[in-house]
């Protein structure tokens, strides 16, 4: 029974964490954009910058609601699921999640919620604290949780008491070399994500309206710019952090590397493989890899052409000389008390999860690159070709995140707290994934995995529906003629002096709006935003 | 003190802040079909707590996450004994969270009917389930020696929790008439009004009966006086409301639950979560719970973390304070209507 549970709460943790994983990219990228767009138009009172904050925010709306909902499940199965690990690593584990929903959650919703309803309620400059305030704290969630994750990558900073890790330095916890790398890293590619969801959709409506008037085009034009430069940064920073993040890997996790490479064999100087034609995971597994470049892997793991990477089968003895060979005879792991470990992670998920990973992401960045260049001075590209490509490279950097996340879990199996190798760090603290699940019944989880995976298919689907709406419906969709010219026209009271209030006016900012505080002398006028 | 105590404080702080702020909005949720006779008027009950729904949720986000850190067996023991009804709170939270952002974004009677429906589901089922919850860990459950549930999925669903599911349930509802009547204006507040009179003296029956089971069962001497003045609160409650003083009946609400969750703390205590197999099972505040480094550090964290955020989320409130009516509410708004 222990087995099937084991199965199936992987596979949930799997299905509902890629999926949450898509929603939360864009909604980091994103926010911090729509943030940087209000800020523009609050410094210039350009109105091309107000319906971009319009726009786009509307969209990061609709992608915000699915990120929050789907983050409580992602702390909740923790106990639910894997209470063993819970109950385990706890001190130490629990601690970045506790801070992670007091420091950033709290801020991330209310803030969210002034922003929402407060464009005529709250002063202008007060409004944009507002944006920046839930966008960064969107940034600060992701540092916490990238802390408790690398903790498990790469214990740190605990030791143990009574058989238990014990936290004994949350500034370990806190500065883990794995967390600095992957915080850049991930952070990077929720960058990406935005960027090539910008450049596609923008690159979209310029296509559109290619040869009419189209009054918004400065809007399209100035969102390609912001998506293509964001992503050309971003992956800057991608390649950067990856080079880093993966030198520390071959250190601290040697097994996850060889299998990203399916490297059977210990090599010196090592060869990085492009591509392979057929399994991997063969016994024979040189034999189908192709355009091998020499020497390569032994630069990226060591940063010199000459040194040896060790392959998966030497480590395995190495795992088996340091942790055992066996699972512990313990009836609490059911069938698998006693059992051999099978300490090579899963092969063609590791190998393909890596290049997929880095090809996705340079090809997206390249798409993003290209279509600034297509847009250059003015021109838009008359054919069909030009918006599916816009359109279609939106998912690249979504399937390179996801490969990346699966590579990087899959590739520390089997433990769910990978040892730390370094002589001077944290010393017994890890834990076989297979001794970290709940005792719970093999139709709890059945039902929870099916309920939730048909749950988020459905408000997937509504979902992408809305934005399609919303982007078909460009400008004039979230920024209504009715709302805007009412809010455009008259002042009352005003006390904030110029450039106060409202903004939802398409000459909000220039001839004032409503005053930022409604009293009850108004109070009989519709809202200017409510669900 | 101690810090295990400290903690334990806090996380019945934590509770008691969900149950109080995310109690209304589930109220407002389960009186949708019943206050709201138009979409008009429904919007305007969605709208009350629209700007503030979501900072409500995060309090048991944080209580769950604090019950980690702090202490990791009762929230592994909890979570996984108690693993369907807190399956079933959060496949209704994730459909009335997404429920609220996206009704009104297609101008079709049917998508908002649709939404409608889950709105009233997705803001029943987390009390009830909570309610299991809540009981469950006060009550005990069938724990095994290493903290690990004994018997079906289905021991968290007895008579006994089940009163605290009516408990929580009926205290949300009430809690949600009476904030509706607070936070509108014009016809719709006075039926609020109306209706919070008439259903307080049933809705408040299972809060003051699971109180008093709580007390007779595991009741310490001084939590008899938690327990009275939940019971004198709610009597204040009902006196103000049928006077039309909202702001004063919500606030008896507020200390009423409050009342209720010192109850039932203050009587779970020293334990975490009673074995109703062997009391050496039992998780307590010392078994339970993390290391001292771990509670100092999150001790700081949450000195100057929940003022702050008790002070930002109040603003919220402020920001919002205007009664909301059906005048404020702007047509219904199409995304694609007004695509060319």
């Amino acid at each position: 029974m222990v087995v099937e549970v084991l199965e199936l709460a992987r596979w949930q943790f799997g299905i509902t964490t890629v999926y949450h994983f898509l929603m939360v990219p864009l909604t980091i990228g994103l926010a911090v954009l729509v943030a940087g767009m209000q800020t523009a138009w609050v410094r210039t009172g350009d109105e091309r910058y107000l319906r971009m904050t319009k726009f786009w925010g509307k969209l990061l709306l609709v992608n915000f609601a699915m990120g929050v909902v789907t983050g409580i499940v992602q702390e909740f199965q923790f106990g639910m699921n894997w209470s063993e690990y819970s109950r385990f690593v706890g001190d130490v584990f629990g601690a970045p999640l506790a801070m992670e929903g007091l420091v950033a959650f709290f801020v991330e919703s209310v803030f969210l919620g002034l922003w929402i309803f407060g464009w005529d309620r709250l002063p202008k400059r007060v409004h944009l604290a507002c944006a920046w305030a839930f966008s960064l704290a969107t940034v600060v969630s992701a540092y916490f949780i990238l802390a408790a994750n690398s903790w498990m990558q790469h214990p740190v900073g605990a030791e143990f008491v009574d058989g238990k890790p014990t936290m004994n330095s949350i500034w370990a916890v806190l500065t883990n070399n794995t967390a600095l790398a992957a915080i850049p890293h991930t952070v990077a590619g929720c960058f990406a994500v935005a960027a090539a969801f910008v450049v596609g959709i923008a690159a979209w409506r310029l296509w559109r309206k290619r040869g009419e008037h189209d009054e918004h085009r400065a809007v399209w034009r100035s969102s390609v710019k912001l998506g293509a430069w964001t992503g050309v940064v971003a992956f800057v920073v991608l390649v950067v952090s990856g080079d880093f993040q993966g030198k520390l890997m071959f250190q601290q996790q040697p097994m996850k590397m060889a299998a990203a490479e399916a490297l059977c064999e210990t090599e010196q100087p090592a060869s990085f493989s492009i591509i392979a034609v057929g399994d991997v995971a063969d016994a024979d597994c040189e034999s189908v890899k192709t355009f091998n470049v020499p020497a390569l892997l032994s630069f990226l793991a060591e940063g010199d052409f000459s040194s040896e990477v060790k392959g998966v089968q030497d480590l395995v003895g190495e795992y088996q000389d340091k942790y055992g060979s066996h699972y512990p005879d313990d009836p609490a792991l059911g069938e698998l008390a006693g059992k051999p470990v099978d300490y090579v992670p899963n092969l063609p998920v590791t190998y393909w999860g890596f290049r997929i990973m880095i090809g996705f992401g340079a090809l997206s960045t390249l798409i993003g690159v290209a279509t600034l260049w297509l847009t250059r001075g003015g021109r838009i590209p008359g054919g069909r070709w030009f918006p599916r490509m816009a359109l279609g490279s939106i998912a690249l950097p979504y399937i390179a995140n996801s490969a990346g996340w699966i590579f990087t879990e899959m590739g520390r199996q089997p433990f769910v707290v990978v040892p730390n190798p370094d002589p001077s760090g944290v010393d017994g603290v890890w834990m076989y994934t297979a001794m970290a699940v709940s005792r719970v019944s093999e139709g709890e989880v059945w039902l929870s995995l099916v309920s939730l995976t048909l749950l988020y298919v459905v408000l997937g689907v509504v979902e992408v529906f809305l934005m399609a709406k919303y982007v078909r419906g460009g400008i004039e969709s979230v920024m209504p003629a009715k709302v805007a010219s009412r809010l455009g026209a008259g002042s009352d009271g005003d006390q904030e002096g110029p450039g106060h209030g409202s903004g939802d006016g398409p000459s909000g900012g220039v001839s004032g709006g409503r005053s930022a505080a409604r009293d009850d002398t108004e109070d009989d006028e519709p809202l200017s935003f409510a669900y | 003190m101690e810090l295990e105590i400290v903690w334990f404080v806090v996380i019945a702080f934590l509770w008691l802040g969900y149950l109080f702020l995310e109690g209304f909005d589930f109220g407002v949720g389960m009186l949708l079909p019943v206050l709201g006779r138009s979409d008009t008027e429904r919007r305007v009950m969605i709208n009350t707590i629209g700007p503030v729904w979501d900072g409500n949720e995060v309090w048991i986000i944080v209580a769950g996450g604090a019950m980690f850190a702090a202490f990791p067996a009762w929230y592994a023991g909890l979570f996984s004994a108690a693993y369907l009804p807190l399956l079933f709170v959060l496949l209704a939270l994730i459909g009335r969270g997404v429920a609220f952002e996206y009704r009104g974004k297609v101008d079709s009677d049917r998508w908002r009917r649709a939404w409608d429906k889950v709105i009233v589901v997705g803001s029943t089922v987390p009390p009830v389930g909570i309610g299991f919850i809540i009981a469950s860990t006060v009550l005990g459950l069938p724990l095994d020696a290493d903290g690990n549930r004994v018997g079906s999925a289905f021991e968290a669903f007895r008579w006994d929790t089940l009163l605290g599911a009516l408990a929580v349930t009926g205290f949300s509802l009430l809690h949600g008439a009476v904030f509706i009547a607070l936070k509108t204006d014009g016809d719709i507040r006075r039926r609020a009004r109306r209706l919070a009179t008439a259903i307080l003296p049933v809705a408040i029956l299972p809060v003051a009966a699971f109180a008093v089971l709580v007390q007779v069962r595991h009741g310490a001497d001084w939590t008899y006086v938690s327990l009275a003045v939940t019971v004198a609160a709610a009597l204040v409650a009902w006196w103000r409301i049928a006077a039309g003083r909202e702001g004063q009946a919500f606030a008896a609400l507020g200390v009423a639950i409050t009342g209720t969750v010192v109850t039932l703390f203050g009587a779970l205590f020293p334990d975490v979560l009673p074995s109703t197999l062997d009391a050496a099972n039992s998780l307590t505040v010392d078994n339970a719970s993390s290391g001292d480094y771990t509670l100092t550090v999150m001790t700081w964290v949450a000195a100057f973390g929940t003022p702050a955020v008790l002070v930002y989320q109040g603003w919220t409130y402020w920001v919002f304070r205007q009664r909301i009516k059906t005048s404020h509410i702007p047509a219904p708004h199409n995304a694609q209507q007004v695509s060319r």
